[in-house]
């Protein structure tokens, strides 16, 4: 049996998501008994094979095609893989590129798909962990197939880090370009400009509880007041309300302040991922339930319009 | 061209809620167009506008309950809907991923359209997959996490919003399903006007039959064994009382940590 799980890589870099899918892979190999694989398709594959020589790999696939990601390319690539190493678990990311490939080659290999898990377990069976509603409540799947695969979600996994010797082995592949009907053809930084929040030392946050945009004045007095930096969840800059730049976020800017004020931020899994890092979490929000209060080291269950104000006064 | 645009009710959960076996009981449940379906609507109806599409059609997989939520879609300049459901659907609970793209497989060999939008995810269950599991089923080309469209000829150029605020340019050869993003564009509201012409257009009810489907279909190999709340590990120090009281009190911790020193 194996377990075979894809690397993640962007512009020259492996991203943090294929070291954890390293650890997530191992996990699951031990309990299966089976052999971990990792696959690395386009880019510069040597090298990334390198870097994915670690603890408990049995082998890397490379396969060169191409500088960058291209979902046409990948669905190829695995489809090929798959008949070669016949994984038990396809384990892939649930990164924005992961959301681009991993659905079509779960259905091009008629393989059961089950998406941002946050964690695996294997008996007799697998199980898979998921959070639904919002984050609010956590379900487990069990699935009844022979294969499967998965996408995990990044951040749930610690890296593995130490390294090993597995066999790297480059793969032949023939790519179909009839079958090769996207073309990426360039990126683009966005959101840059005046202010870099991730500089700021300390954060006040503000998501859709603000509910209007006049009222992100208030928010602005408080940071004025505190001598913070500006900062936002992703509703507020789809709204127009802040730039592009503001926003704190997995599709935005990664912020390690000293403090973070989150004001009316649920605290979704794309929010947090770019603001778990901050030295002291503080959350104020109506709802007890809210998921930002997991991660929070301080919090005030309350409506953000009497505690904002208040708070306003505290720092005059 | 013909869009299809798949739309979903979501629920979402009150504050306080309590779980009914493997389900949110439903009291506390509230339903609303998922969010990112919103954006997919409104790039549909906007395509409309620019002479891009002659027809936009919207399709939901849902009992007679979210035809309000269509009605919405319908009110914003979708033409007409198809609402899929029967009694085998309603058995099979919680749809995966691809039990709902054999759906929508079906609902495009009907209507035949030449793009189709999708959300990237819808809000409850959080798969995110069904979109370019359609695509690959249908023998479409696809781009997952859309947040600016062009339709040139026979090629979308999309950007597809990567993370760290990086964007990728990409051009799709249509027929295509794209995921969409949103931030996209600015949702409308529904006019009264609009409300009002959305009473008269059809949604057309569709049951496994109707799409030459069987039982079969909808049929998962997984099967949701609990649910619960997560235990949080988190050693958070909620601060109780009025807002003058939490607020001096976290006043009070913030300027331990240097905030508001001049
Ligand atoms: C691919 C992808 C990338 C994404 N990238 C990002 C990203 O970079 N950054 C990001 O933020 N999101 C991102 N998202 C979106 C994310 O999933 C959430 O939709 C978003 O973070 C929600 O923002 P929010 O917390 O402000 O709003 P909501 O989730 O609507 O939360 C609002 C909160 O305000 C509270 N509230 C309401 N009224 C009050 C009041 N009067 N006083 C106090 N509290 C109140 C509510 O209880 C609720 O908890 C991404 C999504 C996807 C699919």
């Amino acid at each position: 049996m194996t377990v075979l799980a894809v690397a993640d890589h962007r512009r020259g870099e492996l991203r943090d998501v294929s070291y954890e899918l390293v650890t997530a892979g191992r996990e699951l190999a031990e309990a299966l008994d089976a052999e971990l694989h990792v696959a690395v398709v386009s880019g510069d594959v040597e090298a990334f094979a390198e870097h994915l020589s670690l603890d408990g790999v049995d082998t890397v696939h490379t396969v060169a095609h191409g500088e960058e990601f291209n979902h046409d390319v990948y669905v190829q690539a695995l489809e090929a893989l798959d008949a070669e190493v016949d994984p038990t678990v396809l384990l892939m990311p649930n990164s924005v590129n992961g959301l681009d490939y991993a659905p079509a080659v779960a259905s091009s290999l008629g393989l059961p798909l089950v998406s941002d898990a946050v964690a695996l377990a294997w008996d007799d069976g697998l199980t898979v962990t998921r959070e639904m509603y919002a984050s609010k409540v956590e379900t487990t799947v069990d699935v009844d197939a022979d294969r499967v695969a998965v996408t995990i979600r990044g951040g749930e996994w610690g890296p593995t880090e130490d390294h090993g010797s597995p066999a790297v082995e480059a793969f032949d592949l023939t790519v179909d370009e009839s079958r090769v009907r996207s073309r990426v053809t360039g990126f683009e930084e966005v959101g840059g400009g005046d202010v870099d929040i991730a500089d700021a030392d300390v954060l006040v946050s503000v998501g859709r509880g603000i509910e209007e945009e006049e009222n992100i004045e208030l928010v602005e007095e408080l940071a004025d007041a505190m001598g913070a930096t500006l900062s936002a969840s992703r509703p507020i800059v789809d709204n127009g309300w802040l730039p592009k730049n503001r926003q704190v976020g997995q599709s935005g800017k990664v912020v390690t302040p000293d403090v973070y004020l989150a004001i009316g931020i649920s605290g979704a899994v794309q929010h947090v991922a770019g603001m778990k890092g901050a030295e002291t979490i503080i959350a104020i929000n109506t709802d007890p339930n809210a998921p930002i209060f997991d991660i929070a080291d301080y919090g005030i269950v309350g409506d953000l319009f009497d505690v904002v104000p208040a708070l306003v006064e505290q720092f005059r | 061209m013909k869009v299809l645009v798949t739309v979903k009710e979501v629920a979402e959960a009150a504050d306080d809620f309590e779980i009914d076996g493997l389900d949110i009981a439903s009291e506390y449940l509230e339903y609303d167009l998922n969010e990112w379906d919103e954006y997919a609507v409104e790039a549909a109806v906007q395509l409309q506008e620019a002479g891009h599409a002659d027809e936009v059609v919207s399709v939901t997989i849902g009992p007679e309950r979210t035809e309000e939520t269509v009605r919405m879609a319908l009110a914003k300049g979708v033409d007409r809907a198809v609402r899929v459901w029967d009694d085998d659907i309603a058995a099979a609970g919680l749809l995966d991923v691809d039990a709902k793209a054999r759906l929508l497989e079906a609902v495009v060999a009907e209507e035949e359209p030449e793009l189709v939008l999708t959300g990237v995810q819808a809000n409850d269950d959080g798969f995110g997959a069904t979109g370019v599991s359609l695509a690959e089923r249908i023998g479409f080309e696809w781009a997952a996490v859309v947040n600016d469209l062009e339709l040139e000829g026979d090629v979308a150029k999309v950007h597809r919003e990567l993370e760290g605020g990086v964007e990728e340019h990409t051009e799709v050869d249509l027929p295509a399903v794209l995921t969409i993003q949103t931030g996209i564009n600015e949702p409308r509201y529904a006019s009264l006007r609009g409300i009002r012409q959305a009473q008269s257009k059809e949604i057309a009810p569709k049951t496994l039959a109707d799409l030459g489907l069987d039982a079969s279909a909808v049929e998962s190999s997984f099967s949701m064994t609990a649910m619960y709340e997560p235990e949080t590990e988190s050693d958070a120090t909620i601060f109780e009382g009025d807002a003058e009281t939490t607020a001096a009190e976290l006043a009070t911790v913030l300027r331990e940590k240097g905030v508001g020193a001049e």
